[in-house]
């Protein structure tokens, strides 16, 4: 018996595939040029000068984003230090003791809606709640909304991570007649530990390149982190005023930001990835 | 044992456990302080978790409470209204709403048929080593912030579209009203096709987790049936897995529509409505981002908020959707055959 | 982990403290607002600091910003180029004084056009910001340029999509020369633009920014910073004849200027008479309280301007802003006095 030749499904078949590769051939093309765009401008800018110098006025040559590296340093690691206490509670909560109760359920929706938010509506919230009865712009503004950011994504992932620690563990600590918080901080955190942290550099790759947030919080500056109750020197928010600049030296500076900004970003993602790819789904 | 995650609590042992817990209160006073000591932590934890949706309802009340004076001022009709007059105090909506609408949808358009294509590579066409670096690789482009796309789509992308893109497009759709007007470069199709490249690898994830939940048996039964891998695509597990794709939309959806930095660079920020992708637009993000620190006026704060209020309400609304279908489809496939 | 955790508090309360000790030792005066002089501010605040170790943190977001800032005091002082009304002044307790003169110039990126090239009058720059001259090659500019060789070319209109003094400035002169204009659009810090191809930039920066970008595009920026980035400025036509953006010429614009009738140094300087004056300039003021609450604070604030009157005529010079002449510092310094802090004047 002669077999139809399906030549026409066939085709179409090889059609799809090729399709399907060349789709993810342009993703990958993009994410190259993108990259490469960034790394070409921005490594010219990658100089000591950069890292040690304040930024000039336009016309002044020899300025750099020391103020802003340090200034982004410090407010992240503070929103971190916010965050991360509060999210491992929440997640101790919705792992341990909520679980399918309805605030945690609840606790749940919210926090995909807080992660799904645009990110300048968290700024606006903060300017109101914070910037305005303080009567200035300063750091601490710009520290809670990065911390708000933050703390649902802690959140979420000290749950899921908790949620793996098997049983046994727990019930051997309370059998020792450990009380429930010692089981959970001395032993459940610990066996958790490269789960949470990584949850929590996730947290900190997602607000490091954020914007929006800081600029009504923090707002910005020229000089060095004096105060936390100041307008508080940032990078992503320098990168922006230098970008829509027309200086060319501040545009140069912009890139600069930009690749320390992705490497670091993407190093700590890659980091994430590769920690998570070891964990049991 | 009534305690641990995913036990519940017998009704009988509850007597049990509060007794054994005044028991051992009357009996040892490291076991009292150990039971007010849990009950501090219960309620720490407690009060973390309530923080979530306090923050949800406050920054809800907060945008109600400071766009109200717009409210009551301008009514529904701030929704359709095109004027943008700092002059006279007069607001409208309208070109911000549109601009999100629009480059939404571009961004919807361009991504959702390559995410599908993406997901169909890594799951099915690719070797498994390939599959994982290119899945990494794809999901790298979520993880680039927003500002860097802003940044490269300025300075590399936007002058692109306006050297190549767009006169070639004018020349071969130029008759469409779409593709008319000055090739600009930044503007409405320049600001959804970066969108596109960023809500893409949110959408190709879950299209992938979707794709692979879609029981083994069922596909092989396709294939044994002498499926090609598209049939087999096309005919079974898109339609059995497309609650969880919609959902997997509406997720990139709902990033989209909430895109600041990146549409703020290369969106133009003109408040008009346009026929022409070409021209230069604005998003409800974008106006924020630009106009909010230097409003002055009750009413142009207020209106601001306002328009604040609304991208709340659509991404919540969105949210909640693409939540609801994505665990729909979880639950419903998870179980697997 | 646990030393991780450590040595991160560690250096987190390093670098608090350090701050804590950094900001008992200096003051840092805030302030926001115009875009228009931040060229000159941003470079006096520098030289300062180097000087006397006194921070005077500008942020540049628009006088509109400046205004809202102050009001709202989150600021120390606003900065503004439109004058707020003698009404608006008693309403907030705010004063206002000029702090240096600058001019408002359209400049272009045409092919092959360079600075100084391209001549328009009022009236039709008014008639390409409202949309209704759309291409280069309109016959209205060709018969102005006639030799000049036009591009047919869309024309791609930039403005301000913040708050600005700038567009304030440039808004009063098109009021001024277009009757059209000030029918349909008329003046103001934000106006609704009527040109289809418009694209909003933030600052006199994102305006500058754009136009380099944008081939075909048209702009209007304060002179500095067409200076600081070597745009092509177009001449413009005052009351008598075609002019060039200089120093100078914001000079001639200025010296029509009677400060002392100026209540609150209310001043508009456009349109201006005489063969020499450029037609858009404009002051750039400086808004404070009348009621200071730290008088140390309101004296640094007030020694620091004080410095840019005396001392920074130079740098100002060198970006084509003109100083202050001397008899109007000393008005304004006379002004000063009433500037107090627990109901003491803080100056001299």
């Amino acid at each position: 018996m002669k077999l139809r030749p399906p030549t026409g499904r066939l085709l179409v078949n090889r059609l799809v595939s090729l399709l399907s590769a060349g789709a993810a051939l342009l993703g990958l093309a993009v994410l190259a040029w993108i990259l490469a765009g960034v790394v070409a401008r921005g490594l010219g800018a990658l100089t000591p000068a950069l890292f040690i110098h304040l930024p000039a006025p336009p016309g002044v040559p020899g300025g750099g984003l020391a103020n802003a590296i340090v200034g982004t340093l410090v407010m992240t690691l503070a929103a971190t230090a916010l965050a991360v206490p509060l999210g491992l509670l929440a997640g101790v909560y919705l792992s341990e003791f909520g679980q399918d109760s309805r605030l945690a359920d609840q606790s749940r929706f919210s926090a995909n809606v807080l992660m799904g938010m645009p990110s300048i509506i968290i700024g606006v919230f903060v300017y109101a709640l914070v910037v305005i009865p303080m009567g200035k712009f300063s750091g601490w503004a710009g520290i809670a909304a990065l911390a708000i950011i933050m703390f649902p994504i802690v959140a979420r992932t000290a749950e899921d991570m908790i949620r793996l620690v098997p049983n046994t563990l727990r019930e051997a600590g309370l059998a020792l007649g450990a009380p429930r918080w010692q089981v959970t901080l001395a032993i459940i955190f610990r066996a958790a530990r490269a789960g949470l942290v990584t949850g929590v550099l996730l947290a900190i790759a997602r607000v490091s390149g954020e914007t929006a947030p800081l600029l009504f919080t923090a707002l910005n500056s020229p000089y060095w982190v004096s105060s936390l109750s100041e307008p508080t020197p940032n990078l992503t928010v320098t990168i922006f005023n230098y970008a829509m600049s027309p200086y060319p030296d501040w545009q140069q500076l912009a890139w600069g930001g930009s690749l320390l900004i992705t490497l670091g970003v993407l190093a700590l993602t890659l980091l994430t990835r590769f920690s998570l790819r070891d964990k049991p789904r | 044992m009534g305690i641990g995650p995913g036990m519940e609590e017998a009704p009988g042992l509850e007597r049990v456990h509060a007794e054994g817990a005044s028991r051992s209160a009357k009996l040892c006073p490291r076991g009292k302080a150990h039971f007010r000591e849990d009950a501090v932590f219960k309620g720490l934890s407690i009060g973390g978790s309530l923080l979530m949706p306090l923050l949800v309802a406050a920054i809800l009340v907060e945008l109600v409470w400071y766009s109200w004076p717009a409210l009551k001022h301008f009514g529904v009709g701030f929704l359709v209204s095109q004027e943008w007059n700092p002059v006279t105090q007069e607001f409208g909506a309208a070109s911000s709403i549109f601009g999100t609408l629009v480059s939404t949808l571009i961004a919807l358009l361009l991504a959702v048929p390559l995410s599908l294509a993406v997901a169909l590579f890594l799951v099915e066409l690719a070797p498994p080593p390939v599959s994982r670096v290119v899945g990494t690789l794809i999901e790298l482009l979520a993880a680039i912030p927003s500002i860097i796309y802003g940044m490269w789509g300025l300075f590399v992308f936007a002058p692109f579209m306006a050297d190549y893109v767009q006169p070639a497009l004018g020349k071969t759709l130029g008759f469409l009203p779409l593709f008319q007007g000055p090739p600009l470069g930044i503007g409405m199709l320049t600001a959804g096709i970066i969108l596109a490249f960023m809500i893409l690898p949110f959408i190709c994830a879950i299209t992938r987790d979707v794709y692979l939940l879609v029981p083994r048996t069922v596909r092989e039964s396709a294939f044994g049936m002498g499926a090609t891998t598209w049939e087999v695509t096309y005919q079974v597990i898109i339609p059995y897995g497309l609650v969880g794709i919609i959902g997997a939309v509406f997720l990139g959806l709902g990033r989209a529509l909430g895109e600041t930095m990146a549409v703020t660079f290369v969106i133009g920020n003109a408040h008009r409505v346009s026929a022409s992708l070409f021209a230069p637009g604005n998003s409800i993000a974008s106006t924020l981002a630009n106009e909010f620190a230097e409003a002055t006026g009750t009413l142009y704060v207020s209106s601001l908020i306002e328009l604040g209020l609304v991208l709340f309400l659509i991404t919540y609304l969105v949210q909640m959707t693409a939540q609801f279908l994505v665990r729909r489809f979880y639950r419903a496939w998870s179980a697997g055959l | 982990m646990r030393m991780t955790l450590r040595v991160l508090a560690a250096v987190l309360a390093g670098l608090l403290a350090a701050a804590g000790l950094a900001q008992a030792q200096t003051v840092t005066i805030n302030g926001a607002g115009a875009t228009f002089p931040y060229p000159i501010y941003s470079q006096w605040a520098y030289k300062y600091n180097q000087l006397t170790g006194v921070k005077v943190n500008y942020q540049s977001i628009g006088s509109g910003g400046g205004i809202a800032q102050i009001k709202a005091k989150t600021v120390d002082f606003g900065a503004s180029d439109e004058p707020l009304t003698p009404e608006d002044l008693e309403k907030s307790g705010l004063m206002q004084f000029p702090m240096v003169i600058g001019g408002v110039v359209p400049v272009v990126n045409l092919k092959g056009i360079e600075a100084g090239q391209l001549r328009l009058t009022g009236e039709t720059l008014a008639q390409v910001f409202l949309g209704k001259i759309t291409k280069w090659d309109d016959p209205a500019i060709k018969n102005l340029n006639p030799n000049l060789k036009l591009p047919v070319q869309d024309i791609a209109v930039v403005h301000r999509s913040d708050g600005s003094g700038t567009t304030w400035i440039f808004t009063d002169y098109l009021n001024k020369v277009s009757p059209e204009w000030r029918q349909k659009v008329g003046a103001g810090k934000a106006v609704q633009w009527p040109a289809p191809n418009s694209v909003g930039g933030k600052g006199n920066e994102g305006v500058a920014g754009y136009v380099k970008k944008v081939a075909g595009s048209i702009g209007y920026v304060e002179y500095a910073y067409a200076l600081q980035n070597k745009m092509a400025v177009v001449l413009l036509k005052n009351r008598e004849d075609f002019v060039a953006p200089s120093s100078e010429t914001f000079q001639a614009a200025a010296a029509n200027a009677d400060w002392e009738k100026a209540r609150d140094f209310h001043m508009v300087l456009t349109d201006q008479p005489g063969p020499k004056s450029w037609p858009i300039v404009g002051a750039t003021y400086i808004l404070v309280y009348r009621s200071q609450p730290e008088a140390g604070k309101a004296r640094a604030m007030l020694k620091f301007f004080d410095w840019c009157y005396k001392h920074g005529g130079e740098m100002a010079a060198k970006l084509d802003y003109v100083p202050l002449p001397e008899d109007v510092v000393k008005l304004v310094e006379s002004a000063w006095k009433e500037v107090k802090a627990g109901g003491k004047p803080v100056w001299p």
